[in-house]
């Protein structure tokens, strides 16, 4: 199971990188929000993928699941999630304001 | 347990919550900022006299002891930090008053400004590293609405290169938060300070380590800055001076905490290589201050050259050269804003950023140019000025252990900015005026009032350098041994 979520890893960080480096405003931003997953991802399994009970006291069980990586991944999401739309919102009106959402439109020539 | 630590992060969280529903009241909106930033100092004064007094101040969030947890931790350092964070940015709030225009305050100005000061604080307080994450990214999003205020074209360019450049950061913070959470299982910078030292730094720790250092440079600029002198001309001069003054300097903060207390046991790798990007940064920086003439450019190339010097103190890491480093940033933050209030009162009193359309301003304005003169004597470290103490520590350090390049270039970087902030001040104050008609800024007094107080401290922080150096030793005592920091927050 390790081994299928870094193969996972790996692509989505490739395909990140890959969309990153394009010219599209709305392609760099797909590219860094495939990035951020493939860290989430990284997250979770980096704590290594236990199978378990929910950690919560007074379960009994015998082997829980590690909460941190989890609360670690949630925040995160947030976090991109805010970044991404406001990411949206500055692309779309860069995208209004030059009439293209191509990188090296939007450049244009100092002063 | 004081309950005293959070209110740095609460005190401008709730003030910057209350401001967005006062849109349209710009003059509420200003009192109430007003009351808010002058709260935090005395709340930061408070805490260092605290720190002074019984030691290291910590907060249990929740009350869940460490390692478990968020928790808050004030050495003297961070203490410090946060006191000249809080006067610099009530500075910026009064500058902000007179020259960042209606229209930007009822678009949320003061909001995201309180949010950015929330970030900062929170960045220098937390003992723990995601958290530090967290407040990266607070202040981050902040500073992203501060940029891209106003809408020009520049603007919406450069923000979105800075906030690519950031995303990009924060993943491989990210990233290197799960690593290093792997290797030792913990993410409170005490506990791994512990952990490190019992599995010995090496290996994958070293990698860690260097990741570390990689997504701090990239927030600092050190090295990496290619991104900082366009991003930072994009916005007008009070937001510029917030950034200038506060933004690389918690980047500086992180490095500082983390390889003073964390990776401490192979400095031949992790600290040597912070002085060769220091010294790499020193000398782009001067080629950067010396190319350009147009004032913010110039004035970006300063910050980077700041970074710089600041890295090398970190490099040499002997407890002398630690004081430097807490001594420098708390000049560098004062000054710099300084540097972007007088930088912003000659484009507004020229109406350009080019040098070269620039001229006889010393006639007009006497008290902006000599105000601007024995700041870059302050900015190179000429003696009873603020920059000297700082300065003198970390070369002679730099000296004392064999450092011998790297501190020439340290100095060598010194007389660049001198030639850059002199070539600045003959071309704007000296000579006939230029361009058609006088252009007589709008709030002159306004504006130079808070360019005064900084002014004011700048020469108090060098005439009064050896009261300041009781506290900024005890700040040094503890970066030089990290046991003190684990023992207070690990006690129980």
């Amino acid at each position: 199971m390790e081994l299928l979520i870094a193969l996972a890893i790996g692509v989505l960080f490739t395909v990140g990188v890959y969309l990153i480096l394009s010219k599209s405003l709305l392609r760099i931003l797909l590219g860094t929000t495939l990035m951020t997953h493939g860290v989430h991802l990284l997250l979770l399994t980096m704590a290594g993928l236990k199978t378990g009970a929910a950690p919560l006291l007074g379960e009994k069980a015998e082997a829980y699941v590690d909460p941190l990586p989890q609360a670690l991944i949630l925040t995160s999401i947030v976090i991109s999630f805010g970044v991404t739309a406001f990411y949206i919102v500055l692309a779309y009106r860069a995208y209004r304001s030059a009439g293209t959402d191509d990188v090296e439109g939007i450049k244009e020539e100092r002063q | 347990m004081n309950n005293l630590l959070v209110l740095p992060l609460l005190i401008p969280a709730f003030t910057a919550v209350i401001l967005i529903f006062l849109r349209n009241n710009v003059n509420l909106q200003r009192t109430i900022s007003a009351v808010s930033v002058f709260l935090n100092i005395a709340v930061a004064a408070l805490i260092v006299v605290q720190v002074s007094t019984d030691g290291i101040q910590t907060l249990y969030m929740g009350g869940w002891l460490p390692p478990y947890g968020i928790v808050f931790v004030a050495d003297m350092f961070a203490a410090l930090l946060v006191l000249t964070a809080a006067v610099v940015g009530a500075a910026c709030l009064f500058f902000s008053f007179a020259s960042i225009g209606e229209k930007r305050e009822r678009y949320y100005y003061y909001t995201f400004f309180h949010f950015l000061l929330t970030g900062v604080y929170g960045s220098f307080l937390t003992g723990d590293l995601f958290n530090l994450f967290v407040c990266f990214e607070v202040l981050l999003v902040a500073s992203y609405a501060l940029i891209v205020l106003g809408g020009t074209k520049i603007q919406l360019r450069e923000t979105l290169k800075y906030i690519l450049i950031n995303v990009i950061s924060s993943t491989l913070f990210v990233a290197t938060i799960a690593y290093l959470y792997a290797a030792t299982g913990t993410l409170n910078m005490a506990h791994l300070a512990v952990r490190v030292t019992e599995a010995g730094q090496g290996g994958v720790l070293n990698v860690i380590a260097v990741l570390l250092l990689l997504v701090f440079s990239l927030k600092a600029g050190l090295l990496l800055f290619f991104w900082l002198p366009d991003s930072y001309s994009a916005p007008p001069s009070a937001v510029r001076a917030l950034f200038g003054a506060l933004l690389t300097k918690v980047g500086l903060y992180a490095i500082t905490r983390t390889f003073t207390l964390i990776f401490v046991h192979d400095l031949g790798l992790t600290h040597n290589l912070i002085g060769w990007m220091a010294g790499a940064t020193m000398i782009l920086g001067a080629i950067g201050a010396m190319a350009y003439n147009d004032l913010s450019r110039i004035f970006n190339y300063n910050i980077v050259i700041s970074v710089g010097f600041i890295a090398f103190g970190i490099s040499v890491a002997t407890e002398d050269a630690l004081n430097g480093v807490v001594f420098y940033l708390m000049h560098d933050m004062v000054g710099k804003a300084l540097l972007f209030f007088l930088g912003g009162l000659i484009i507004a009193a020229s109406g350009t950023e080019r040098l070269r359309d620039m001229g006889g301003l010393i006639r007009r304005y006497p008290w902006t140019g000599w105000m601007f003169f024995i700041l870059a004597l302050a900015l190179v470290g000429v003696p009873p000025l603020s920059g000297f103490a700082g300065k003198v520590m970390m070369v002679r350090s730099g000296f004392g252990q064999q450092d011998v390049v790297l501190a020439l270039i340290a100095l060598g970087s010194s007389f660049i900015v001198l030639y850059s902030l002199i070539k600045v001040f003959q071309q704007a104050f000296w000579g006939g005026e230029k361009g058609d008609e006088p252009v007589r800024p709008l709030h002159y007094k306004a504006m130079m009032a808070p360019a005064a107080v900084l002014f004011v401290i700048v020469i108090m922080l060098g005439l009064g350098a050896e009261t300041v150096n009781g506290y900024v030793g005890q700040a040094g005592a503890v970066l030089a041994d990290p046991a003190l920091y684990i023992n207070a927050v690990l006690k129980e």
